[in-house]
């Protein structure tokens, strides 16, 4: 370190005295204002530490006066979202749930809304955008319903749930295992597959298929219906169509008719609010396959069987 | 000079206070040049956001407006959406070359004339001279005590700084909103906090960096005199003090008394007494110098003046100054403008606003986006069909409301229909209104039958209905299962 300072004869300029083998530092002084808001940028942090949180600790930095955290602040967002949302919380909730198609804007909002819980609540089971799982969970965006696909019968499902054993009102069904506790032999069952992959048009008919039509109108068709056409008031699917929630090959059938499945939902009546429920059976309905109002509940009831009160 | 002390031991303040800078007044023809920029600068900056331009009912009559909170830009005829943004990366890209082009010609032009932090200087510079008087006068004043005159006169100084400063505030927020209606808002308390903020802001702004910082924006915050510095070569114009031509200086009576041993330069420091950034150009090109070319004039005023030729400062290339050093003449100032360098940047800046309005004049005002919905990518329909759903973001530009056709081709079979129809009223088309300047987002429904390739390419296309039967198509895939599946 050089300790005396000189003109640099080059540039005219003072050193500031610092030297590093043969490297000098120019004093090129900075202006004075610079250095007032460096100072003032000290004062300014001195005031954030004291009210913002500032300084780690072993377990949480410190708070601040002001009591400001990130958490607090997303708290109050929320808050204010739910303030913002309210009106049309309110107006949907006043709304009948057949009346809201007519209603776009607000149907449109019950449709987000109802898109968001489902993403919550839902896609679990249903996967996203209710795609349902192959042989586990049934698709919510095809053509085809177990219960029902208009909005009224939509909200009764999701609210009362499937086969929930301490709840009067659920849906509910029980298809026998004819398989597995001996009703239909071995040699039966596969005539039933047979005749329900005739009526699904996958296959020929055939000698078998014949016999498995007799089994058929003994055994299923109290459900199912002479044709195979099912039932939404006991969840009865259709097996006439190309819609095979647990598959429709004769494996898969035959595994069906030994040991049904016989899927259960949770009731969301007890859980989520009546409009969360409605947003959701607007959401479930908007995904492709909806249907108009009242006339498929109408046939389920009038074809008996329905429990009370259902749609 | 340093004295012998200073050498062994100088001073080394690390900080330097600012030195006032009290610049006289000049009159010359690039005082005028610059009287004329900056009416025009400050015209054009206060008054564009009050030009009206009719664009019908549905969409606002400010010919400039950045409508941030609608996601628009307004350029008199020109609207340009969120997705058009290269259209403005495009016109940066030309300022950029744009700047490369004057500099490499003019040198710091944009310094000396045009940037707003001179323009204002000039105008905060032109009050002080007003309230306070011409350079002496100030100079005196800012020395002078704290008398009641000097309370008075720094009062309605600095009142007119404020004003000024809040009307460059508040002009500012009239390019995002409609400027009569803010206006109105603004003054009865009805405009969004950030209209207030932004005017305290650059009301605050204004008032320091035009009132007092100055220079000092120029010399030590501005990256801009680094870079032009950069992209200046020998070939750019610069101001020069011809110190071959005026060295060594003498004052009139000197030169008449001794003939030939002084230059043209006569001492009188009218060129540092008008200089704006308090610069003295005859030590040479510096980082101060932001070109203004107010010495020149004051120069060329006192060359007249005592009868000897002007130009002992003038623009002047750093080829031709060595050249008049060694007695030649520099070239004419056309042919340091015209060369191959200044023509290349022409060239592509002219390339590039060319293509920006060739592609302006091409663009159709309906667009279309479709995405296919993944989850699922398809679903089973009982009759043995298979759906695909896809999101079409329809983006209507123009101003009035269209009816579009939304079409399929390559899709055998296929029947469309939306959230508003159902598969029983499906047809090969759906028809969509789409409102304004806006987009419409519409879930489409694809139905097709179940036989054909597990993914296929097909074509969703949109034409207008009313007139214009220009539209846009989107090619996206048809998913089946797998077989077995």
């Amino acid at each position: 370190m050089a300790d005396r300072k000189r003109i640099d004869e080059a540039t005219g300029t003072s050193t500031v005295g610092h030297e590093w083998d043969g490297i000098e530092e120019l004093n090129a002084p900075l202006p004075r204002w610079w250095l007032w808001t460096f100072y003032a940028s000290i004062v300014w942090a001195a005031g954030y530490v004291v009210l913002y949180p500032a300084w780690p600790m072993l377990h949480s930095a410190t708070q601040g006066v002001l009591g400001w955290s990130s958490r607090g602040a997303l708290e109050q967002a929320m808050q204010a979202n739910a303030v913002r949302r309210a009106p049309i919380n309110t107006a949907i909730a006043a709304t009948a749930l057949t009346d809201l198609p007519a209603k776009p804007e607000l149907m449109q909002a019950a449709v987000q809304g109802g898109a968001a819980a489902f993403r919550v609540h839902c896609v679990q089971c249903h996967g996203a955008g209710g795609a349902g799982v192959k042989k586990l969970y049934p698709s919510l965006t095809d053509d085809d319903w177990l219960w029902g696909g208009d909005l009224a019968s939509i909200e009764y499902t999701i609210t009362h749930g499937i086969r929930n054993p301490d709840h009067r009102a659920t849906r509910t069904s029980q298809m026998p295992a004819f398989g597995r506790d001996g009703i239909l032999d071995a040699a039966q069952l596969a005539d039933v597959v047979s005749h329900v992959r005739v009526i699904s048009k996958q296959e020929k008919p055939t000698a078998a298929s014949a016999r498995g039509d007799v089994l058929f109108q003994a055994n299923c068709a109290v459900c199912h219906g002479a044709s195979g056409a099912g039932n939404r008031g006991l969840g009865a699917p259709k097996l006439t169509d190309s819609v095979w929630l647990y598959g429709g090959d004769r494996a898969s059938l035959a595994a069906t008719i030994t040991q049904p499945r016989n899927g259960v939902m949770p009731r969301w009546g007890d859980r989520l609010d009546p409009v969360t429920v409605k947003m959701l059976a607007t959401y479930v309905y908007s995904l492709g396959g909806g249907e108009k109002a009242a006339a498929p509940a109408a046939v389920s009831i009038s074809e008996g069987q329905g429990v009370d009160g259902q749609p | 000079m340093a004295s012998p002390e200073d050498l062994i031991d100088p001073p080394a303040a690390l900080y330097e206070a600012r030195k006032g800078v009290y610049p006289k007044k000049v009159d010359g023809p690039f005082r005028r040049f610059k009287w004329a920029i900056m009416g025009i600068t400050l015209a054009i900056y206060y008054g564009t956001p009050w030009i009206r331009w009719d664009r019908g009912p549905y969409a606002p009559d400010q010919a400039v407006l950045v409508d941030l909170a609608n996601r628009r830009f307004y350029m008199f005829q020109i609207e340009i959406w969120p997705h058009e943004f290269y259209y403005v990366a495009g016109l940066l890209i030309m300022a950029g070359i744009g700047l490369f082009l004057v500099t490499s010609a003019v040198g710091r032009a944009w310094c000396g004339y045009a940037c707003p932090q001179t323009v204002w200087t000039d105008l905060f510079q032109h009050v002080d001279r007003l309230v306070d008087g011409d350079r002496n006068a100030q100079v005196r004043l800012a020395n002078g005590p704290w008398t009641a005159e000097k309370v008075a006169k720094r009062g309605f100084k600095y009142a007119i700084y404020l004003a000024i400063a809040f009307w460059t505030g508040g002009a500012w927020i009239m390019y995002f909103a409609d400027a009569p209606t803010l206006t109105v808002d603004f003054w009865s308390g009805q405009a969004a906090p950030v209209a207030y903020g932004t005017v305290a802001v650059l009301t605050a702004t204004t008032f320091i960096l035009g009132g007092f910082m100055r220079e000092q924006v120029c010399i030590y915050m501005c990256p801009w005199p680094r870079i032009q510095t950069a992209m200046m070569d020998e070939k750019s114009l610069l101001v020069t003090y011809k110190d071959w031509r005026g060295e060594p200086r003498g004052s009139v009576k000197k030169a008449q008394a001794h003939p030939g041993a002084f230059g043209d330069c006569v001492d009188c420091n009218q060129c540092v007494a008008v200089c704006p950034t308090g610069i003295d150009i005859r030590e040479g090109p510096q980082i101060g110098c932001i070109t203004c070319a107010l010495c020149i004039d004051a120069c060329d005023d006192v060359m007249g003046q005592i009868g000897r030729p002007r130009g002992l400062i003038d623009y002047c290339t750093l080829d031709d100054a060595a050249v008049e050093k060694a007695g030649g003449i520099g070239k004419p100032v056309r042919r340091t403008l015209f060369r191959p360098r200044t023509l290349a940047y022409f060239g592509v800046w002219c390339a590039i606003g060319a293509a920006m309005l060739f592609s302006l004049g091409q663009r159709t005002r309906l667009d279309l986006a479709v995405q296919h919905e993944r989850s699922p990518l398809y679903v089973q329909l009982s009759d043995g069909h298979i759906r695909n759903n896809y999101t079409l973001k329809l983006r209507n530009m123009e101003t009035r409301p269209r009816r579009v056709a939304v079409t399929v081709h390559g899709l055998s079979s296929a029947a469309l229909w939306t959230e508003a129809g159902s598969r029983e009223t499906a047809q090969q088309r759906v028809e969509i209104a789409l409102a304004p300047d806006s987009v419409t987002r519409v879930r489409l429904f694809v139905a097709a039958p179940g036989e054909g390739p597990v993914r296929q390419d097909f074509t969703i296309a949109t034409r207008g209905l009313d007139g214009d039967p220009r539209g846009d198509s989107d090619t996206i895939q048809f998913d089946r299962p797998e077989a077995g599946r």
